[in-house]
């Protein structure tokens, strides 16, 4: 009943986004998961769509759809968008995986491009940023700064993103303090602001005084402000939500990404590829460092640049949960292992649901 | 500790126990309003558009009340007056709620809120334990127990709640008794748009002081199965209404202790309960048709 009501609220949504042929010489078209006003995830997907109109000005038409649920509904809002004479189709969620692959087989000539997904075929494209290099160098101010030795991380769905986003905060703290520890507690959901402050209270509650969070709402820094104790934001810079509290956000552009792609159909020269670019490309940007004494901030950039110059935070030694060896010294995870991740580091206080 | 797990408990409740309690209201008159996740949505964007605007949490939580009242009253007028499927005008008060909230509260996004100050009771608030918890919150959580004392006691113990529950058991009898069906139904949806639109307020000024696009996630729908969960008594809401928040916020802290019991799990639980519920009260069918009202979703056609 609640997706079927998403659903139709979409609906109504596209129609005022407004469908009617132009002459414009593509239709990029996007789906996303949250509400454009979500302050995060979804919203940084529509300012990068923005960015794209801006750049292309009257050759390109756009059409959005948001608060489209995973699964079923996606199907359905895909094929309308193929069938409605998009060019190329960004479905902006993990969960539309399946469905994107399947509308994309009824569709050859429309291009599909499906974010933090793994399939891919002759006419559909992944992207993804990598956000466990942000992820890491929050890691590294969180040991620093904080004071119980212990931060709480918010986390979504267990999906690799998610437990590589939790391995590299881990990581990055560890290289700072090997005995810091990390509370996990999984909310089971991407966007509901309540249930999100609520395991911020519960965290916080538990003696953890840094909050992170793999979440799309402002709603845990919020907390942490009112509390006194610290984070980062999500997606974007929520620092007007927390002014004393935030350290730094770790922000999504995805801006000269769709401009690139778009670009790309335009010329004709749009091919299926796997894009993973993060820090170095501009993709992943680190928020302006705040609330930091000067050593933290040098500390902070100083990775920052490492990482531009090439270096991966998922670099050996590091050892699993279970003890065993994921990397020896110097060994560098490939691609496949981090999209694919589906252990935890040795030092998580938690169980990874499976 | 258990102090601090029952503050948050007391805020995830407080939304579901004002929205309840007022639909409660709507069904003991008849009619069943599905509108309550559009009513509360309004509620909290033009409770926290107004606190925002005018830097008063007063003003706020008065036009968060105003916007639900609105909602119902278009809702009444459908329903009542031009008698439209209750179903059918509930659902699509909900899905207008959603998109003209998004589109009213497009200026407020990003925008930090005004957060409801604590209403510290002198003398109640020094007993230790109770103390902090039941007297030092905000003034809605105040009101949502006022609330449901005040719905309780008009429900069963007056002449307006004996005339309102007889209006929604027997709208014919009511009818021919000389009680203006109509009339008396149109208050009911009226205090439930209220109700509503307070528990918004709520979302959007206390719980989390912030404007975002669905912030209610769903809570109006879960306050409409608790008034079913409470079999249309206003006492069981609170019970309801604090065990479905219990549960929910339980789930955190045992992760955050680090419990070892699988998230999924816990996310159902409050679901699960509340099937569990329905199930038992159900399976008591005499019970069950003593509370219900009996004309509940019935249009009424004045025979004259």
């Amino acid at each position: 009943m609640k997706s079927l009501l998403k659903a139709t609220a979409a609906a109504a949504v596209l129609v005022a986004a407004g469908s009617a042929a132009s002459a414009a010489d593509v239709k990029a078209c996007f789906i996303y998961v949250g509400p454009v006003g979500d302050f995060g995830w979804s919203y940084q997907h529509d300012q990068g769509r923005l960015d794209a109109v801006e750049h292309f000005g009257d050759k390109l038409e756009t059409a959005f759809l948001e608060s489209v649920p995973e699964g079923p509904d996606a199907e359905r809002a895909l094929e309308r968008f193929a069938r409605e004479g998009c060019n190329i189709i960004f479905t902006t969620s993990f969960g539309y995986m399946n469905q994107t692959i399947k509308v994309a087989k009824k569709f050859p000539d429309v291009k599909f491009e499906h974010a933090t997904g793994y399939k891919t075929a002759d006419n559909v494209a992944t992207y993804n940023s990598k956000f466990h290099q942000g992820r890491y160098i929050i890691g590294q101010i969180a040991a620093k700064q904080s004071k119980t030795g212990v931060a709480g991380y918010i986390a979504s769905f267990p999906i690799p993103e998610v437990v590589a986003g939790i391995n590299a905060f881990l990581l990055g703290a560890q290289s700072v303090n090997p005995d810091f520890k990390l509370k996990v507690v999984w909310v089971n959901t991407w966007f509901d602001p309540g249930k999100e402050a609520d395991a911020a209270k519960a965290l916080i509650d538990q003696g953890v005084d840094i909050i992170t969070q793999h979440t799309d709402s402002t709603a845990p820094l919020q907390v942490a402000q009112e509390r006194g104790v610290h984070g980062f934001g999500q997606a974007s810079d929520m620092i007007e939500f927390a002014k004393d509290a935030q350290y730094t956000a770790i922000v999504d552009d995805w801006g000269p990404y769709y401009i690139e792609r778009i670009q790309e159909v335009l010329d004709g020269n749009w091919k299926s590829e796997s894009t993973w670019d993060g820090i170095a490309e501009g993709h992943v940007v680190m928020a302006p460092y705040t609330n930091l004494p000067d050593d933290v901030v040098a500390m902070a950039k100083a990775t920052e640049d490492k990482i531009k110059s090439g270096w991966e935070p998922f670099t050996g030694p590091i050892t699993k949960q279970d003890g065993t060896v994921a990397a020896e010294d110097g060994v560098t995870l490939d691609d496949g292992a981090i999209l694919g991740m589906n252990w935890y580091v040795q030092g998580v206080d938690d169980k990874l649901p499976q | 500790m258990f102090e601090a797990v029952l503050l948050t408990v007391i805020t995830a409740a407080t939304p579901l126990l004002i929205a309840a309690i007022g639909e409660l209201v709507v069904e003991r008159s008849g009619v069943l309003n599905l509108g309550v996740e559009g009513m509360m949505i309004m509620g909290a964007v033009m409770g926290f558009a107004v606190a925002n605007l005018t830097g008063s949490g007063a003003l706020g939580i008065f036009a968060a009340i105003l916007a639900g009242v609105a909602m119902s009253a278009l809702f009444g007028f459908l329903v009542l007056n031009l008698v439209a499927n209750q179903v059918a005008t509930g659902l699509a008060l909900t899905i207008l709620g959603i998109g003209f909230s998004g589109l009213i509260g497009e200026a407020f996004i990003g925008v930090p809120g005004l957060k409801l100050p604590q209403i510290v009771i002198p003398g109640l608030s020094d007993i230790p334990f109770f103390g902090p918890v039941f007297f030092r919150q905000d003034a809605i959580v105040y009101i949502s127990f006022a609330l449901v004392a005040a719905v309780a006691y008009t429900l069963f113990k007056t002449r307006v709640g004996l005339i309102l529950r007889a209006v929604g058991d027997n709208h014919g009898s009511a009818h021919a008794l000389g009680y203006s069906v109509i009339r008396i139904r149109f208050m009911a949806v009226l205090f439930g748009g209220a109700c509503s639109g307070l528990a918004g307020a709520y979302l959007s000024l206390a719980y989390t002081p912030q404007w975002v696009e669905n912030m209610t996630a769903g809570r109006g729908w879960i306050a409409l199965a608790l008034v079913v969960f409470s079999s249309w008594l206003p006492l069981r809401v609170i019970v309801g209404a604090y065990l479905f928040g219990a549960v929910n916020v339980l789930n955190l802290h045992a992760q955050a202790m680090e419990m070892d019991i699988p998230s999924q799990f816990l996310s159902s639980l409050p679901y699960l309960a509340t099937i569990l519920v329905l199930v038992l009260i159900s399976a008591n069918r005499r019970l069950t048709l003593v509370n219900t009202p009996a004309c509940l979703g019935k249009s009424f056609v004045p025979d004259r």
